[in-house]
């Protein structure tokens, strides 16, 4: 087992006996920062199939998070107050299932990274960046100023989401659910990353002229691996929503997105881990320095300052070497 | 909708125009000399509002409150640039954006730890309050015609420094080609911190400057960044008549779009629904703006390059 | 004459008020090994870009296997069969030996489309590159890092990914560069052999090769096709010789 592989493990039986230590000492809040904890990683995980394996510098991913929790939130809404979303042509009910709002959330969130990509990657380098960035700020001011779902103050749900067979409103069970798809993504794109889809696209990141000079289209392998990972960030926005019961514009902003690439780069770029700890990292210092000052984003700003100027492999990187392992 | 009121939203959509070209005209010059991508340009904005708010609030003197928004914003602007800036040059895109994100954080932190998290206000001075009549019956706030007249007037500025001055031969050339001036003997290393400076204090002024028609508070430079960035995509990267031409498209599209598209609306739905459709619609015109853009250009309207 | 395999067709750009290439019109047998030589600067590397798709040319057409491929993409003209190999390296740097010619082989299979399996255990894809890595004789180096070769095992490794493709026809931008004396000559051979696969415009320095080589040579100079011809009438070409062989370098 290579040294990377290690720390995985350790990451994941981490992620296993933290909450169940809680559960057994009857400490729900730790179980929830946990799960918040790990549904930011499944957002960073997204992220990370377009920025990690595919080179593409998203600063709209906000974009996504922000389409899953509004589809878990207007789905929702429509449910606990018995009135349907659509009545004509064909009736469309709300819904409290959440395997159906998921469901949603990833086809909605995938149209959406569809269509910003197609324009997008049109372009490249900053000006992806930027245009991505925009495209992200344009859904916040529509949210803002869309009066259906809450506006500016959002839109609370009362009772969490059903899953078949589990009280999800029991922190432990619903955290048991966020933790099987975080595993389930992180096991689908490590096959992504080897995959022949996978072996192009990371081609694509080192040599665009190579790619095409094999006769592959970096647009198409691109735009797929954007629409993918804005799907996976939209899926971990509808259970953000839920763990919350709240959705509001925030998830939309540009700060968020610039936290999903925070998780990746504090944990390691391009590494399959990389978000789950920068995640689990960013969730810990939110609660220790958070409790210590309220000006603990100066101090994140500074180690984030640090990683990029001296660290650049993050976490993982100063654990594992800089080498990222090749099979 | 009468004449004058369009008038009115006209100006307004200039005057917001030209305080986007200030934002914008740094950022593209840092990018096209330097190629470095800067989030924190942002922060220089609100540095600069606040350092006037402050300056205002301790003389009363609203041109010394501008100075002291120049002076801070170059000042902030060179130190970062000489601490951490300039190590992120040769870095990728990534690395410069997350670099710049931190910067943001301790910026817009350390700004809240110092005059807390309630907004300051800046008022405008005596001699520019009131309304003024313009030819044709308008009436138009005096203080926004003078930003649009300073907004323009350092346009042209910017212009004759660019074309005309030695600063701006050394700055056309780092646009083209880096290894060039360096072997024509300029120091490289002091022209980038000069640019970055210059930069800032265009943000810190207007920072300073729309800081007292609006609340100066943490946060307020990102919304205006991010609009400079789709200026800068409708524009094109690296050219100041992009960044200007891009600016006052954007600024009368906003502002246009926010009183026009519910009044169209109207005609054909209730009031009510026609203000929300309006402006939910209007807030993603400009955006949808740079989509079409993008479409027609990739590189923008006046980009060379990709 | 048979019909070429590849043609240009009167191929000017312009970059500005630098003509880049003046009317350029030439073509590559079945069989053939074409070399373009000309002095720095004389739009060789302009004319490539031109042929393989990277640059449109302002007027003139580039015909491939009959059909006229001016307007398409690199990635469309190497599908029909345009297999390229650079000067200037342009591999997956990070990627191992084996990973980049088994890239090769799924750019010609075509559908790399493929989620979830190992793209190393593919069989089909495998193979192909590992035999092609073989012909080039990298076969010693299959696990190695990209970045870490020699710039002449680089030259090797362009080749082996141009030779998964199975094209129809070569480009070959300086495939010798790098290599010392044994290499260059394991290189002249496999060239040699190739022709008869598949023909190759070959873009060279090294003159020994290229007269070695050639069936016929073009030179460029300033853009334009100054000669064209077996390599006895190039040599004899008394253009050639002041244009030319005067400023060798």
């Amino acid at each position: 087992m290579s040294r990377e592989t290690q720390i995985n493990s350790l990451i994941m039986v981490g992620f296993i006996l933290v909450p169940l230590w809680a559960w057994m000492t009857d400490e729900p809040f730790i179980i929830t920062l946990t799960t918040k904890a790990a549904i930011l990683a499944l957002a960073g995980i997204g992220l990370n199939i377009a920025l990690g394996l595919g080179g593409l510098v998203s600063l709209g991913h906000a974009a996504f998070f922000g389409i899953g929790g509004y589809a878990m939130g207007i789905l929702a809404s429509h449910a606990q107050s018995y009135d349907p979303i659509l009545e004509t042509p064909f009736l469309i009910e709300g819904t409290k299932s959440m395997i159906v709002i998921w469901l949603v959330a990833m086809i909605t969130s995938g149209l959406a990274a569809l269509a910003i990509g197609a324009l997008s990657l049109r372009t490249s380098g900053v000006y992806f960046i930027m245009i991505t960035l925009a495209f992200g700020q344009m859904f916040f001011f529509f949210s803002i100023s869309w009066p259906a779902y809450g506006g500016e103050d959002g839109l609370s749900i009362y009772v969490r989401n059903n899953f078949p067979g589990l009280n999800t409103l029991d922190p432990i069970q619903f955290y048991i659910i966020v933790f099987v798809i975080m595993a389930l993504a992180l096991f689908l794109t490590a096959r992504l990353a080897k995959s022949p889809f996978g072996l192009a696209l990371n081609a694509a990141r080192q040599s665009a002229t190579r790619v095409e000079t094999i006769g592959l289209s970096t647009y198409g392998l691109r735009l797929l691996a954007f629409t993918l990972s804005g799907m996976i960030t939209g899926l971990a926005g509808a259970l953000f929503a839920d763990l919350n019961r709240f959705v509001s514009p925030t998830m939309f902003s540009w700060q968020t997105s610039g936290e999903i690439i925070v998780f990746i780069i504090l944990g390691g770029t391009a590494r399959l881990f990389g978000p789950v700890v920068g995640a689990a990292l960013f969730i810990l210092l939110e609660h220790i320095l958070g409790g210590l000052s309220d000006f603990w984003h100066i101090y994140l700003g500074l180690l984030l300052l640090l990683i990029v100027l001296f660290a650049r492999g993050g976490i993982i990187g100063i654990l594992a070497g800089r080498e990222v392992a090749h099979d | 909708m009468s004449l004058i009121l369009l008038a009115e939203q006209v100006l307004n959509g200039l005057q917001l125009g030209v305080m986007l070209f200030l934002m914008a005209a740094g950022l593209t010059l840092v990018f096209g000399v330097m190629g470095l991508i800067n989030l924190a340009h942002g922060s220089l904005f609100m540095v600069g509002a606040f350092a006037a708010a402050a300056v205002a609030g301790a003389t009363g003197s609203f041109l010394l409150a501008l100075a002291a928004a120049l002076a801070a914003a170059a000042a902030a602007g060179a130190l970062v640039e000489l601490l951490i800036i300039r190590r992120l040059y040769d870095r990728d895109h990534l690395d410069q954006v997350l670099a710049t994100f931190a910067l943001i954080l301790i910026f817009s932190e350390g700004t809240r730890w110092v005059f807390g998290s309630f907004p300051l206000y800046l008022s405008i001075p005596e001699y520019l309050s009131g309304p003024i009549t313009l030819p044709g019956g308008i009436q138009y706030p005096l203080y926004r015609l003078t930003l649009i007249a300073v907004g323009l007037l350092i346009a042209v500025g910017l212009f004759l420094l660019i074309s005309r001055t030695r600063l701006g031969i050394q700055i056309r050339a780092g646009e083209n080609d880096r290894e060039m001036i360096a072997a024509l003997g300029v120091d490289i290393s002091k022209l980038y911190t000069i640019v970055f400076a210059l930069g800032a204090a265009l943000a810190g002024l207007a920072g300073a400057l729309v800081g007292a028609i609006q609340s100066v508070q943490v946060g307020m430079g990102e919304p205006v960044l991010i609009l400079a960035f789709v200026v800068i995509v409708i524009g094109g990267i690296g050219s100041i008549k992009g960044a200007l031409i891009g600016s006052i498209l954007v600024g009368l599209t906003d502002t246009l779009a926010g009183v026009l598209l519910p009044l169209l609306f109207s005609q054909f739905m209730s009031t009510s629904a026609a203000a929300s459709t309006g402006s939910a619609l209007a807030s993603m015109l400009i955006y949808i703006l740079m989509a079409v853009v993008l479409i027609m250009k990739p590189t923008g309207l006046f980009g060379a390059r990709a | 004459m048979t019909d070429p395999v590849l043609q240009t067709i009167g191929i000017s750009k312009a970059f500005g008020a630098l003509q880049a290439s003046k009317n350029v019109t030439l073509d590559l047998q079945p069989g053939e090994i074409h070399a373009l030589i000309g002095p720095n600067g004389a739009g060789k590397s302009t004319l490539i870009q031109q042929i393989a798709g990277n640059l449109r040319p302002d007027d003139g057409q580039v015909i491939l296997a009959g059909e006229n491929v001016t307007g398409l993409t690199t990635a469309q003209r190497a599908r029909r069969g345009l297999a390229r190999t650079f000067q200037i390296s342009a591999l997956a740097m990070e990627d191992t030996v084996l990973q980049n010619a088994i890239l090769g082989a799924l750019g010609a299979s075509g559908k790399p489309w493929a989620f979830f399996g190992a793209a190393l255990k593919r069989q089909d894809l495998r193979q192909a590159a590992e035999t092609a890595l073989a012909r080039v004789g990298l076969s010693d180096h299959v696990a190695t890092r990209t970045a870490e070769l020699s710039h002449g095992q680089r030259r090797q490794l362009e080749v082996a990914v141009a030779l998964t493709l199975k094209p129809k026809a070569f480009i070959m931008d300086e495939p010798m560069a790098g290599l010392g004396t044994e290499g260059s000559q394991q290189m002249t051979q496999l060239l040699h052999e190739l022709r008869q696969e598949a023909p190759i415009l070959l873009v060279e320095h090294d003159m020994d090769a290229v007269f070695a080589l050639a069936d016929r040579i073009s030179v460029l100079v300033y853009g334009e096709i100054i000669a064209t011809g077996s390599v006895d009438d190039i040599r004899r070409n008394p253009k050639v010789r002041e244009a030319y062989l005067g400023e060798e370098d």
